[in-house]
């Protein structure tokens, strides 16, 4: 139990995807513009991140590791995404037309999200230490660090679409317009994250 | 566009970073300094250059309505081929790249190119086309993989000329991001004269 709690705080505050990892970093500028639209693209990317680790895990352990075929890791994994997001557009699509209209593009762009192929390729191919000795994740804990790391990329942009809908009203430097200044913004808030660094 | 544009616009014009602002991932995560961020930009200018000669050439085959995950297929195919040409020939590069080569795949800067450019140009054009945005972006994350190196550890690919420690900050996760952001800044207002 320890453990799990060990690899949620890492996942959502000490490695956050975003801030520490630098995964996603585009859809992470280009939908943290408003708050509403954040909210409804980290729900669907969290969605995402853990069905897709979680079937990509499935697939590596029972058909590609007895194989030998590691090598097709990056095809297959991208392939499986692919599909998944495909699906979760339809169902959208179907029970929420609203948050589907409003996330327009960037559910597509799922696929081409690097967080999701990121935590793939890392929870089958990294050791983590959490607690004790350095391992590979168990099927468990891989699904448990990928909610969390989601969660984390949640985190991460619903702050900053906060912080983003207050700048839109100050007044900006000319050539800090845009997204040079939300650039420094997020390097200041990741100076912030830096500080949960030896917690765990 | 004359030939030569096509390999210069990568520079400024449409930089992939700076204007386009593709690729954000590898360019923050791989730029700790000079050498990883030229390593960097040749991979994935390896993979940008080979996908959009293929995909020039199969575009006027490929039925619209899947062409999407044909691309990427065809992308992923050449990120598996750098992937074991770099295991073998030079594994400490992609041991310190890491994560990063795979995600290549994913880098949107591949894919705009191969929708945007490679599936409506002649073969010789969109190699052209991904040698000029290649070279934009090695350039783009050398340069920013030099600010950081300087800042953080006091030298430029590898060679010490400040003593002590620099800026640790600048080679972590806050200063990618704001040297990114004052580049940009920079890279604006010399834009704007």
């Amino acid at each position: 139990m320890a453990e799990y709690l060990l690899i949620i705080v890492s996942a959502i505050f000490v490695n956050n995807i975003v801030l520490a990892q630098f995964l996603g970093v585009c859809p992470f500028m280009g939908v943290s513009n408003k708050l509403s639209t954040a909210t409804g693209m980290s729900g669907a990317v969290c969605f995402v991140i853990t069905l897709a680790t979680v079937v990509t895990y499935l697939i590596n352990k029972y058909f590609l590791v007895p194989l030998g075929l590691t090598f097709l890791q990056t095809i297959a994994f991208i392939l499986v995404i692919a599909a998944l997001v495909q699906i979760v557009e339809i169902v959208l699509k179907k029970i929420s037309p609203s948050l589907y209209q409003a996330l327009g593009i960037f559910l597509p762009l799922i696929t081409t999200n690097c967080a999701v192929l990121g935590v793939a390729i890392n929870v089958v191919t990294k050791e983590f230490t959490f607690g004790d000795a350095a391992h590979m994740l168990n099927l468990g804990e891989a699904t448990v660090y990928a909610l969390a790391t989601s969660l984390g990329y949640g985190l991460a942009m619903v702050l900053f679409a906060g912080m983003r809908e207050q700048m839109a009203q100050s007044d900006v430097p000319e050539s800090f317009k845009g997204l040079p200044i939300a650039f420094i913004t997020v390097g200041i808030m990741a100076m912030a994250f830096l500080g949960f660094s030896g917690i765990v | 566009m004359s030939k030569l544009g096509l390999i210069t616009k990568g520079l400024l014009k449409e930089n992939p970073t700076f204007v386009l602002v593709l690729g954000m991932c590898p360019t923050l995560a791989t730029t700790t300094s000079a050498m990883n961020g030229l390593e960097m930009g040749l991979a994935t200018m390896f993979v940008l250059i080979l996908s959009n000669i293929v995909i020039s050439l199969i575009s006027p085959v490929v039925p619209d309505k899947v062409h999407i995950p044909v691309y990427i297929v065809v992308i992923a195919t050449f990120v598996t081929v750098l992937q074991l040409l770099m295991q073998a020939f030079v594994p400490q590069v992609y041991e310190t790249l890491g994560l990063f080569i795979p995600l290549i795949v994913v880098n949107c800067i591949v894919l705009g190119r191969a929708e945007a450019f490679a599936s409506k140009n002649s073969v010789g054009d969109s190699a052209l086309d991904g040698i000029g945005i290649g070279i934009g972006f090695t350039l783009t994350l050398m340069v920013i993989g030099i600010v950081r190196e300087i800042l953080g550890s006091g030298s430029v690919f590898g060679w010490k000329f400040i003593a002590g420690d620099g800026i640790l900050a600048f080679v972590m996760a806050p200063g990618a991001f704001l040297v990114l952001g004052y580049l940009m800044v920079l890279f604006n207002k010399l834009a704007k004269r």
